[in-house]
């Protein structure tokens, strides 16, 4: 069978045209066909046996690799100095990685990451087809086992023919991005809000570049890709992007929108387009083109509330409630024992906030204040910060357990099947206390709960220009923007006892003339009469 | 150019009443083009303010900043004519506006007579040359000039104090508007002064005004037909 019968037989079964798309269909422009290699026509034991295979030819795609996060998990910021990244962060969500190596690595790309012992200078434990896969039939599963209660979800998956997936390799499409991505946080769209699994084939309307129909971009089509390293990220973002593109080949450092549409992306000289390009300098692409995030039918988890998990039915047993019903039809829990209680968003109307790109983290290490909400992440901005401008964000709300002693986050122990797991004992002292341990850190020996609040930048599911914000989305009132405070805004603001004045002088002026007439008019006719 | 240097008149014979186009027609075409205009920039702007909501904001700016660009055309223009005209002479200061003020506040109601009369040469009373010479010289300025530096705002919006400015120049902005305003409502109250409320309206639509002419004037129209009259 040759490459272009076997990509379109590709295309047809998953209902996707061309290179881009939900899982990239190897490409008939590629000078090599992986299908024909006898290094591939074997039968191979594992994915590690997989990888070897494919550096063979790719010499030097393990050392690039080992360098991304996707591979480190580790992330040293530039500017802050904090060391981010799964490996050591928590979040508003599961809370942390560390302690739940093999649940959480289902989503890590490699192979056997089950614990602290995970040895990353090993190239074949690279997982090169969660991404080049171009089947749709590969996939990963938790790398320790966890409660059998958990593992039931993994469970009933058709095997994987490994060497048919190796013969079919390809750049990534949004949905290898996605088998990750789309499902941060433990489900599909639970985390980012703007990205879910709608977007594997997306409509137009949901976003202009991914629009299957159309453009179809792939995720690397903006998160362009140089020796395995991916341009754009959440913790060190681009908040503004003066420089624009880079003409010819297009700058290849930077996802932000400017590096495509430039610094003055709304075209000729109309004095629509004049003024909106004189928005660019202080509002982000992204908050008027994206008007609300999870508008796929997919709904993305607004609150989470550990604080209610582990509850068990008359039968002593874990249950849920799946009380929300998302746009395309699907049940969503809004209880579940091993995670708590959740609320659930769709069209999501964004939080607005000046944004210099700088994300700083609340760690394990840092004391907090429990009276008042804590965030896991804060970022700084304002109106006369030039690096800074306004973006839009996903603020998510949570309630998640703290050292009520040192008042500190903590690392929970979820995953696993020793006996201090909390997916399984719904024991929160025990699961506490063997996190701290596990991760090293100083453990007061009581907890609590304490409200948390987590800003995830909206950057996808980019509105067609027609369903962009109006002007008086923002020039208002009661606008988009209100809350924003420290500048003049046109049609926001006001100015006070100035425009009481304005006003009475305009009253004032128009009683004067009505009394001034009136009595024109009645002393005329008494004049008259005389 | 025929001097009549006496108040209220001429000094060369018995005058005699005339319809005389006082109001050329570029005098007028301005001060209508300038009334709309400023109506409708007035609207605007109030919907801008945030006064009112009938129309979105999109439309607003848009109306208004070509409304505004149109009126500083034809305040450009009009500067030049009333500069090559000598027009602009009629607004300098005038003596006798206590009287002016007087009538308007006690005399037009007791009905004594306007204390001015209306000429050739001084088409103005001593009160509406200094609030004309406020509009022009205070008002317009002000909202013109802040109207201008809002309009170029992305030229210096990069700027750390941008924001100070761009709050200040709305600020003068608006209350020089709100001046304009009360300006406006002031003014169209005062065109039903006149012999009967609609004289001074049909006045500056036709340019056309029945004033006291000297013999030499009418004599000095009549061969140089520089004037209309009827």
């Amino acid at each position: 069978m040759g490459v272009v019968s076997r990509v379109l037989i590709l295309a047809i079964c998953l209902g996707v045209a061309g290179a881009g798309g939900a899982f990239a269909a190897v490409s008939a422009d590629s000078t090599a066909d992986h299908g024909k290699f006898d290094e591939l026509k074997q039968p191979f034991a594992d994915g590690r046996e997989v990888t070897k295979a494919c550096l063979k030819c790719h010499t030097e795609a393990g050392a690039h690799f080992m360098k991304s996060i996707h591979w480190t998990w580790t992330y040293e910021h530039p500017i802050t100095g904090q060391t981010l990244g799964k490996k050591s962060l928590i979040n508003a969500f599961c809370g942390n990685a560390v302690t739940n190596w093999g649940g959480c690595t289902s989503c890590h790309a490699g192979y056997g990451w089950a614990d602290d012992d995970f040895d990353f200078s090993d190239q074949t434990r690279i997982d090169c087809l969660v991404c080049h896969d171009t089947t749709g039939t590969y996939y990963r599963d938790p790398q320790s086992p966890g409660h059998p209660a958990c593992d039931r979800m993994f469970a009933d998956k058709a095997p994987i023919d490994l060497a048919k997936v190796a013969r079919n390799v390809g750049l990534p499409g949004r949905a290898n991005c996605g088998s990750c991505h789309f499902h941060g946080g433990g489900g599909d769209g639970v985390k980012h809000g703007d990205l879910d699994s709608s977007l594997i084939a997306p409509a137009r309307a949901l976003d202009v570049h991914m629009d299957a129909e159309g453009l179809n971009f792939a995720c690397t089509e903006c998160h362009v890709t140089r020796r395995h390293l991916w341009a754009g990220s959440r913790y060190d973002v681009r908040a503004v992007d003066p420089e624009g593109t880079g003409l010819p080949g297009l700058r290849r450092d930077v996802a932000t929108c400017e590096s495509c549409h430039g610094d003055s992306p709304h075209p000729d000289n109309s004095l629509r387009h004049l003024k909106l390009n004189g928005h660019v300098d202080r509002i982000a692409c992204q908050t008027c083109h994206i008007p609300a995030f999870a508008r796929g039918g997919v709904a993305t988890k607004t609150v989470w509330d550990w604080s209610t998990a582990g509850r068990l039915n008359e039968k002593g047993e874990p249950y849920k409630i799946e009380d929300y019903h998302q746009g395309d039809g699907q049940h969503r829990d809004t209880y579940i024992t091993i995670k708590g209680g959740f609320e659930w968003g769709e069209n999501v109307v964004p939080m607005y906030a000046w944004f210099d790109g700088v994300m700083r983290y609340t760690t394990a290490d840092d004391g907090i204040d429990p009276s008042v909400p804590v965030e896991i992440n804060h970022f700084e901005g304002s109106h006369d910060n030039p690096r800074a401008r306004i973006w839009p964000f996903k603020e998510m709300r949570s309630k998640q357990p703290y050292d009520s002693v040192n008042n500190t986050l903590v690392y929970t122990h979820l995953w696993g099947r020793d006996d201090n797991a909390f997916w399984g004992n719904y024991d929160w002292p025990k699961a506490i206390a063997a996190g701290m341990d596990m991760a090293g850190k100083p453990y007061g020996g009581q907890f609590d709960f304490v409200e948390t609040r987590m800003y995830w930048p909206i950057t996808h599911m980019v509105a067609p220009k027609e369903d962009a914000l109006a002007c008086d989305q923002c020039h208002a009132a009661d606008g988009r923007l209100a809350d924003l405070s420290g500048f003049y805004m046109p049609g926001r603001d006001h100015f006070g006892w100035v425009d009481i004045a304005g006003y009475l002088a305009l009253v004032g002026a128009f009683v004067g003339v009505l009394l001034h007439g009136l009595m024109r008019v009645v002393l005329k006719s008494g004049r008259r009469e005389q | 150019m025929i001097g009549l240097r006496k108040r209220n008149g001429g000094n060369a014979g018995a005058p005699r009443k005339h319809d005389v186009m006082i109001y050329s027609r570029y005098e007028r075409f301005w001060h209508w083009s300038q009334a709309g205009l400023i109506f409708v920039l007035f609207f605007t702007g109030l919907g801008l303010h945030g006064t009112h909501d009938l129309l979105d904001f999109e439309t607003a700016a848009t109306i208004h900043t070509y409304a505004a660009l149109a009126l500083i055309v034809l305040w450009v223009f009009t500067t030049f004519w009333n500069f090559t005209t000598g027009q602009w002479k009629q607004y300098l200061f005038k003596q006798g506006i206590y009287r002016v003020i007087r009538f308007y506040a006690y005399g037009i109601l007791v009905g004594e007579p306007h204390p001015y009369k209306k000429s050739l040469q001084r088409k103005q009373n001593a009160l509406q040359s200094l609030a004309y010479m406020t509009f022009m010289m205070a008002i317009g300025p002000a909202l013109w000039s802040t109207g201008f530096i809002y309009l170029i705002y992305d030229l210096w919006n990069g700027y750390a104090w941008s924001s100070e400015i761009l709050w200040l120049v709305a600020l003068v902005h608006t209350v020089a508007a709100f001046a304009m305003g009360a300006f406006v409502i002031v003014h169209v109250y005062m065109t039903t002064t006149g012999k009967t409320p609609l004289h001074y309206v049909k006045t500056m639509i036709t340019g056309y005004d029945r004033i006291e002419l000297s013999e030499v004037e009418e004599a000095y129209i009549r061969e140089t037909g520089n004037v209309e009259m009827k």
